[in-house]
């Protein structure tokens, strides 16, 4: 697939959930956002339900009307699911249903510097950088290109903000955390999406 | 006369080579090396696995999910594929490809197989845990290749020993106060199921006049006797229910006094697609004539071997008898140490009790009660059933797997995993103590402590 029919399909996206629909011609059939443009729609999608999700679901139910526990066992402990983890089986959802769209490339995921699950830690340069960059300047996006495998992918990564206070609480109270001093408003995390350039 | 035995030789190994090719349903002839004991059943039938091409792993994998991959997803699987499919992934996937299942589990390669049908060497966790030693710091001194071997860690399915599940469970006594398996449901939800054939068998008690079986249909008087004692008669599913081949389709109901083998799936397709996903059933699945215990690997009894399995094979038509097929029908067959030393454990005289009628129902262990566990089920997205999952090798390879639908209805999580980790205690059927202690749980505990004393 060319980098074209990526970046229409990140179009075709991005207006009907995103709203940017300014950025796209009225000849839907052409390619007229950048990879840069496609990956800050996505981001504004997948960070609205997120927050939509951590405020008026978890945030409500636990913290304000103690009805429910949100948990990581979410299962066993018959628990609300974690928003990372939300976030987590979205974005392997959309891997399992991208793989039958040919047009459709791009994965994402959720990392940090002080990630409770040490595989979510940076793990490419780009990632190591990015993270940093967003943690050292506040309200700031990363965006630069890297080569995995030996294809070449666009790669922008997105401060993820402690909105709400169970993000905070649980980070720092967990028993795997590094960090246990984040307070609301900081950069917690961030989340780094792909999308191939090659043809 | 040399060269002409040579070209009748060759012309008939050629032959025979194009008619294992063309025409034989075996064709085991061609292949490279013996197959795990997780396959051998289904060797004959090549084209179960390799579906496509040899050489497309993809098509393979394909077959693999085919079969297995119910199991392959989280929470029952600790490493789904989907975990591995980011980009960010392809350095690690260079080293070991985990998102395809023949990358540890090689087929065809018995000298190289290890337990649970693992061909990669047993510390490949290293690949991706490396630094599990800054991680965990009780993790340090560990050698990689003790991760799968110690009691502490599967690749797969983690469901019973992950940290925040043993330090849930870490102060239970071996034996809990309250032990007792949980309920069948199927009766109490047929309402419920939506691909229940309501309309043939509307649900009420029949009796003996109700049977609808004909005058030539040679039953004997025990049939009509135990078919009124079942849930059958119970349930409005009379004679002609199984004995017909009236499928619903319109066309005219025909008497047949041998029922077909998958006449039960009308009402309990669940149980028989769990059935045919275990060892007993897994050759009805790629439409191979049934398993008997002649073909087996585990020791069997001699007079069993022809035994067809089959659902009639353990429940003898017309009574049904879920007891009789907890345990006698097993042992019928099986003739392993653990089997044979059932009847001397203290499972058994729990069970003994409970047919006597001196113990509550659910309160006694038989071979199914572990093998067999009955498992909240999924039906479908939204309806659920408490049934006995007839795959009876889902609870093995690696037996924790046991733990959760079988073990903790009685006993303690330490206590389970030390048993189970133990091959005496095992081969004994559980006649004793444990002898081994899995380190786990005293190490969940310390971990746990650290995580208390640094909240304080």
């Amino acid at each position: 697939m060319s980098i074209k029919n990526k970046l229409l399909i990140g179009a075709t996206l991005a207006t009907s959930i995103a709203g940017v629909g300014t950025a796209i011609a009225n000849d839907f059939d052409k390619p007229t956002i950048s990879a840069k443009t496609m990956a800050d729609a996505l981001h504004l999608v997948m960070d609205s339900d997120r927050a939509i999700y951590t405020k008026k679901v978890v945030n409500r139910l636990v913290k304000k009307e103690k009805v429910i526990k949100a948990s990581e066992h979410f299962e066993d402990d018959k628990a609300l699911v974690l928003p990372a983890q939300m976030f987590r089986f979205g974005s392997e959802l959309v891997t399992k249903r991208a793989k039958k769209l040919p047009d459709v490339d791009f994965s994402y995921s959720l990392q940090s510097l002080w990630p409770i699950n040490k595989q979510n830690a940076p793990k490419t340069d780009i990632e190591k950088k990015g993270l940093q960059f967003i943690a050292d300047n506040k309200g700031k996006n990363f965006y630069g290109t890297e080569t995995l495998g030996g294809k070449k992918y666009f790669t922008a990564i997105y401060p993820d903000v402690g909105v709400a206070p169970v993000c905070v609480s649980c980070h720092n109270d967990h028993k795997d955390t590094p960090k246990t001093n984040f307070k609301i408003g900081d950069v917690m995390g961030g989340v780094v999406i792909r999308i191939p350039m090659d043809s | 006369m040399l060269t002409i035995i040579w070209l009748i030789l060759s012309v008939g190994l050629i032959s025979w080579f194009a008619y294992s090719i063309l025409e034989s349903d075996d064709k085991t002839i061609f292949m490279p090396g013996q197959l795990t004991d997780g396959h051998h059943q289904i060797g004959v039938a090549c084209s179960s696995c390799h579906s496509d091409s040899f050489s497309d792993k993809e098509a393979i994998q394909e077959a693999c999910t085919s079969c297995h991959g119910d199991e392959r997803q989280k929470p029952f699987d600790s490493h789904p594929r989907g975990k591995f499919t980011d980009p960010r992934n392809a350095d690690t996937l260079e080293n070991i490809n985990a998102q395809l299942c023949v990358t540890c589990h090689t087929e065809h390669q018995p000298e190289m197989t290890g337990m649970n049908g693992l061909t990669q060497p047993s510390d490949f966790c290293i690949h991706c845990h490396e630094d599990i030693g800054e991680e965990r710091p009780s993790h340090k001194e560990m050698e990689f290749n003790t991760c799968n071997s110690s009691g502490c860690h599967n690749f797969h399915n983690n469901r019973s020993i992950y940290t925040d599940f043993l330090v849930k469970h870490r102060n239970e006594p071996d034996v809990l106060e309250k032990r007792i398996l949980p309920e069948r449901e199927f009766g109490n939800i047929l309402g419920e199921l939506a691909d229940y054939p309501h309309d043939r068998f509307p649900v009420k008690q029949l009796v003996a006049s109700d049977a609808d079986a004909p005058q030539s249909s040679q039953l004997i008087g025990n049939d009509f006797k135990d078919w009124l004692e079942t849930a059958h008669a119970r349930s409005g599913v009379n004679c002609s229910a199984c004995h017909t081949s009236d499928k619903g389709d319109g066309n005219k109901a025909v008497w047949v006094n041998k029922p077909a083998a998958d006449t039960c799936n009308q009402c309990h397709n669940l149980e028989a697609e769990r059935f045919k996903r275990g060892k007993h059933g897994m050759r009805l699945a790629v439409d191979l004539p049934p398993m008997t215990p002649g073909e087996a690997r585990l020791p069997m009894k001699k007079d069993s071997f022809n035994h067809e399995l089959g659902c009639t094979s353990c429940h003898a038509s017309h009574r049904f008898d879920a007891q009789e097929a907890a345990v006698n029908s097993c042992l019928e067959c099986h003739d392993d140490k653990h089997s044979v030393a059932y009847k001397d454990s203290p499972h058994f005289e729990l069970w003994r009790k409970e047919l006597k009628g001196i113990a509550p129902s659910g309160s006694g262990v038989s071979c199914a009660s572990c093998h067999m566990p009955r498992i909240n089920f999924d039906v479908n997205d939204w309806v659920s059933r408490i049934m006995v999952d007839h795959n009876q090798s889902a609870t093995l390879s690696p037996n924790e797997k046991m733990i959760r639908p079988a073990c903790l209805n009685c006993h303690g999580l330490g206590f389970s995993l030390d048993a189970l980790a133990d091959p005496a205690l095992i081969e004994n059927n559980f006649n004793g103590k444990p002898s081994v202690k899995v380190d786990s749980m005293r190490l969940a505990d310390e971990e746990q402590k650290r995580a208390d004393s640094r909240d304080r």
